[in-house]
Order: C-alpha cells, then structure tokens, then sequence
C-alpha cells in the first residue's frame, strides 16, 4: 500500500503562509519603526525619537494635513452613516418584503458599486458633476463616497438578516405591538450586530478611497489620502511615515473592533 | 463565518411586503442617480468631441474611439492603420493583472488551505492576520512598499550590508515592483473564497477514495479540486479584475515604462493629456471588458447551478 499522506498537512504549506503573512506586514512594520528614527537621512538608523510625531501634531506642514483629516473624518462619518441607513432599508425590503417587482434589478443595482472598476467610477462621478455644474468639493466627495459604501454596509447587514427569522416579529405583532414598534424595538436591536459591522465596513472603506476622490474633488479641498499623495510625489519624508503609522494604528483598532463586534453577535446566536 | 453558523439560505419573509418600493427607494435614487446615470454619461461624452484643457463640445464624433484603435499619420489624412500605442496600454495591463494574479494564486492557495485545515479556533486567529493588512490604507501599504523596495530603501540597505549583493537590487520601476504591489493590493481577495471552499471540503472524502486505492494525485485532482475550483475561480477574479483598472500601484511602484490603463485614463482628466471623451472612451472599453469577464463568470455559475 502506497505511503499515505495526511492532505490536511501538505508539507511546506506553513512555509508559505509564514511568507505570505511577512510580506503582508514587513512593508508596514519597516515604516513604522522608521517613523521613529532620529536621523535626517532616512535609511540610516539615528537612534528613536517622537520628533517626527510631534512633527506632525506642530510642524510647517501639520495645518494642511490636519485639515485633511478633519475633511476625512467628516466624510467617512457622513458617507457611512448615510450608506448604512439607505442598506438597512434595503436589506428589510429584500429579505422582509417578499418577492416584488424588480427585486433582481435591485440586488444588481446594490451591487454595481462593486462592479464597475473604480477608475471608470471616478470618470463618470467626473463628468457627471461637471455636466450638471456641480463643483462644492467636500459634497461631491461626499456623494460619491456614499455610493461606493453602500454594497459594503449592506453585505454585514443582509447576512445578519438572513439569520434571523422573522418569528420574533410576528411573536411581538401577535401581542399587539405596532409595526413600528415590532420594528424599532424587535428588528432592529436584532439587527444591531450587522448594522454596527456594516457602518465600520462602509467607514473605513471611505477613508481608504484615494482614487475617486482624487477625480471628484474640488480644487483646494483635500482629503488624507490625497494630501498625502500629493507629499509622496515630493519623496517619502519622516512626517508621511508618522501620519502613516498613526493611520495603520486607527485602522487596526478598528478592524479589532469590527471583528470584536462580529464575535459578541455570533456567541450571542448561540 | 464559523462552521455551522445558522446562515440559513435566504430567509424570504414578506412582513414588509407592501414596503418594498419604499424601502428600496433611497437605494434606486443615490446608485441610479449618482453612479448608473454617471456611467452612461460617461458614455455619452466618449462620443463628442474634445474640448482643449479638458471638458467637452456638444458635438457628436467617433474621434476618441478612432485615436483609441486607429494611426492616420500626423495630419490625419493618411490611411488608417491599427494604432498600437493604447491596445499595447491595455495588453499590458491585462498581462500584468494576470501575472499578479498567478502569484495572489501561487502564495494564496497554499495558505488558504493550511487556515482551512486548521482546528477552528485558529483559523478565525489566522484568518484575522491575513485580512488585517487588507484594511490599512491602500495608499499607505502602498507608500510603504515603495519604501521598502526602492534603491535606498531598507531592503537594498540591509543585503548590501549584509554583503549578498553589491549593487542595489534596482527593483522600483520595473514590471515586476507593479506585480508585487498588486499583489499586495489584492492577495485577500484570493485567500478568502479559496479558504471558504476549502473550509466546506469533508476530509473524509479523500480518506475514502484512499482506501479505494486512488493515489495523492488522484484524490487532488479527481476529488479535491472540483470542490475547491468555484473558490480558485472567485478568488482570481476578485483579484484580476481590481488589478486591471489599478493606479496606485503602477502609478508609484512603476516608472514610465509601465503604464497601465488607470494611468492612461487619469492623464486625460487630471494630467497633461486633458482629452475627456478619449478618456471616456478608454473608459467605456475598460468597463466593458470587466463587464464581459463577470458575465462570462456568471454564465459558468449558473450551468454549475443548474446541474
């Protein structure tokens, strides 16, 4: 009988996935210790220090990109907020309404953001807003941002939907409750899980975009990313490297935080 | 996404039933309004005729999609030849996507399937470290590649030093830096479906063709790669599509030499070139070939379906 080998165990496979996870964090790491170097040139190792941190919060520089990140901040608030209460509706009406007419074309319409290739998204958002005279950067930034966030609040949500059966509602309408209240006091507190992972989804995806805002916004307004791609064509400076490691830190806590929020939902289905 | 976990296939209720237009109006009016509505502007505009420093007249012409595939000498009254410059564009960035998605396959495979056949406590710890980098800026991850890559970056730093090469290793600006980037960008999107399919295979299946006499080779092929296949189809497309239509990875890890369609299309709006409906046009040409790609996927889903 031929040698068996354990398929759950292909030899070298931990190999490549111990690869696979240092390429995936040795680029961040590196930036991040020399976010912390004391030297002028920034390849050679001086010694650590937070002058560059301060840098960031004091320096020449820091007016723009802290502007930047205000304008940041409120659109990722805005366009998450905005995407999770217009998914939520739509996750109820496709797993709560049934079938109805053009139920298809509406799953197909959720999902083009995903579809059409972001460059093609920042074209059109382009040229829309230009046809129709539309220049208030912060607001194009904000509308195109939403569009792009609904998919990614909605996919949390209708998975959370789809495990929840509709008894409890009907339960709490056979004891008198309105739909109203059958909605805001059963549905949605059953919803929460999904509603809360979907907006963290939708919030760090807005502060991810470069691309589309880059084309959409007007001129003066700048976003981190774009302010920050504007600084890298003039060379990886220090200051760049502490407001990425300070960027790396707040997606961090807020991918735990998502996966947190994930693990709380599923124990509490069990 | 834990084994077992109740995901039950669609619940359809209809409590809302009467609602459904209500509810899914906010939907229909931002995605039809700011996103359908633009594409086929967009379309539109591929139509007419340019305007100098960007913008567009109102007049119809197939200019951008004749400067697009046509060569009619410098005056424009010669015979028309096919023009290479943009489909060479597009073949490279096609064979590019391509080439980073053979090595997200390469490098992802292999660590899907050790997170699969993890016990279940952790894989959700595996999965997690794999998915983090995913979510940390993608300008920033890509920032900090060109950083680690580049002649004076820490990586040529550190093998000059350490004496394994003598001359920095010239990696920034080259084909291969774009692969890589993309292949940062986009290694996720493989691992993930892949990791699903993989995670759905009963080990006892290979256990039983072994003990009907079926060689390693075999059970790989025979009964573990038609389960797995629908999660490597996914997982390439997820990972192809994006990298065809990238430009931060070309536009920051390549040079001049490495031009890909999201940088041709950016030139026409923001850059120098400043020719919209040309850059509509590549547009439209992009978006259709994505188009083709995931209805050719779909059709295939839905023969496997129909089975």
């Amino acid at each position: 009988m031929a040698a068996k080998i354990d398929l759950r165990r292909f030899p070298g496979f931990l190999g490549i996935t111990l690869i696979c996870l240092v390429v995936l964090y040795a680029p961040l790491i590196i930036v991040a210790v020399y976010s912390f170097n004391d030297s002028t040139s920034i390849t050679n190792w001086g010694g650590a220090t937070l002058n560059w941190y301060v840098d960031v919060f004091t320096g020449p520089e820091s007016p723009k990109f802290q502007q930047a990140a205000l304008n940041s901040l409120i659109i990722a608030v805005c366009a998450a907020g905005a995407a999770t209460c217009i998914a939520t509706a739509a996750a109820v009406a496709m797993t709560r309404a049934g079938r109805f007419r053009g139920k298809t074309l509406s799953f197909a319409l959720i999902n083009l953001p995903l579809m059409v290739p972001e460059v093609v998204t920042a074209v059109a958002s382009l040229v829309f807003f230009s046809a129709i005279g539309f220049t208030n950067g912060l607001f194009t930034i904000l509308i195109a941002h939403t569009v792009f966030c609904i998919p990614f609040a909605y996919l949390p949500i209708s998975a959370r939907m789809q495990s929840i059966s509709d008894v409890y509602e009907q339960a709490a309408m056979d004891l008198y409750a309105t739909p109203r209240e059958a909605f805001t006091k059963v549905l949605l507190p059953l919803m929460m899980p999904g509603i809360l992972s979907g907006s963290l989804l939708a919030f760090i995806i807005s502060l991810d975009d470069f691309l589309i805002t880059n084309f959409v916004k007007g001129a003066g307004v700048e976003t981190l990313p774009t302010a920050i791609f504007g600084a890298v064509k003039q060379g990886i400076k220090p200051n760049i490297m502490a407001i990425s490691t300070l960027m790396l830190g707040v997606s961090i806590v807020f991918v735990t935080l998502s996966w947190l929020v994930g693990r709380v939902g599923q124990n509490k289905q069990k | 996404m834990a084994a077992g976990a109740p995901m039950g296939a669609g619940t359809t209720s209809d409590i809302y039933k009467g609602d459904a237009a209500r509810l899914m109006m906010p939907t229909w009016l931002i995605i039809g309004i700011f996103l359908l509505a633009p594409v086929i502007m967009m379309g539109v505009y591929s139509f007419l005729t340019k305007e100098f420093r960007g913008g567009v007249v109102w007049e119809f012409s197939f200019a951008a999609y004749d400067q697009f595939f046509f060569d009619r000498g410098l005056f424009g009254d010669d015979p028309p030849t096919l023009e290479w410059t943009y489909i060479g564009i597009f073949w490279r960035s096609i064979w590019q996507a391509g080439l980073a998605t053979i090595m997200c396959l390469l490098i992802g495979f292999p660590t899907a399937w050790f997170i699969a056949t993890r016990d279940p406590k952790s894989r959700s710890i595996w999965l997690f470290l794999i998915t983090i980098p995913y979510w940390v800026n993608l300008l920033i991850r890509t920032v900090s590649m060109k950083f680690l890559i580049r002649d004076t970056g820490p990586l040529n730093e550190f093998l000059l030093a350490a004496g394994v090469i003598d001359t920095p290793l010239g990696l920034i600006n080259t084909d291969f830096a774009v692969q890589l980037g993309l292949f940062y960008s986009y290694l996720p999107f493989m691992v993930l479906p892949i990791y699903a399919a993989v995670e759905r295979y009963d080990f006892a299946l290979s256990e039983a063709a072994s003990d009907l006499y079926a060689g390693t080779w075999t059970i790989l092929r025979l009964v573990i790669f038609p389960v797995v296949k629908p999660g490597i189809i996914a997982g390439c497309i997820l990972v192809f599509v994006p990298s065809l239509g990238a430009f931060l990875a070309p536009d920051l890890l390549g040079g001049a030499k490495t031009f890909m369609i999201g940088s041709l299309i950016e030139e026409q709006f923001k850059g120098s070139a400043g020719n919209w409906p040309f850059g509509a046009a590549a547009a439209m040409i992009l978006l259709t070939l994505v188009l083709v790609i995931l209805l050719i996927y779909a059709r295939a889903q839905n023969k496997v379906e129909d089975r």
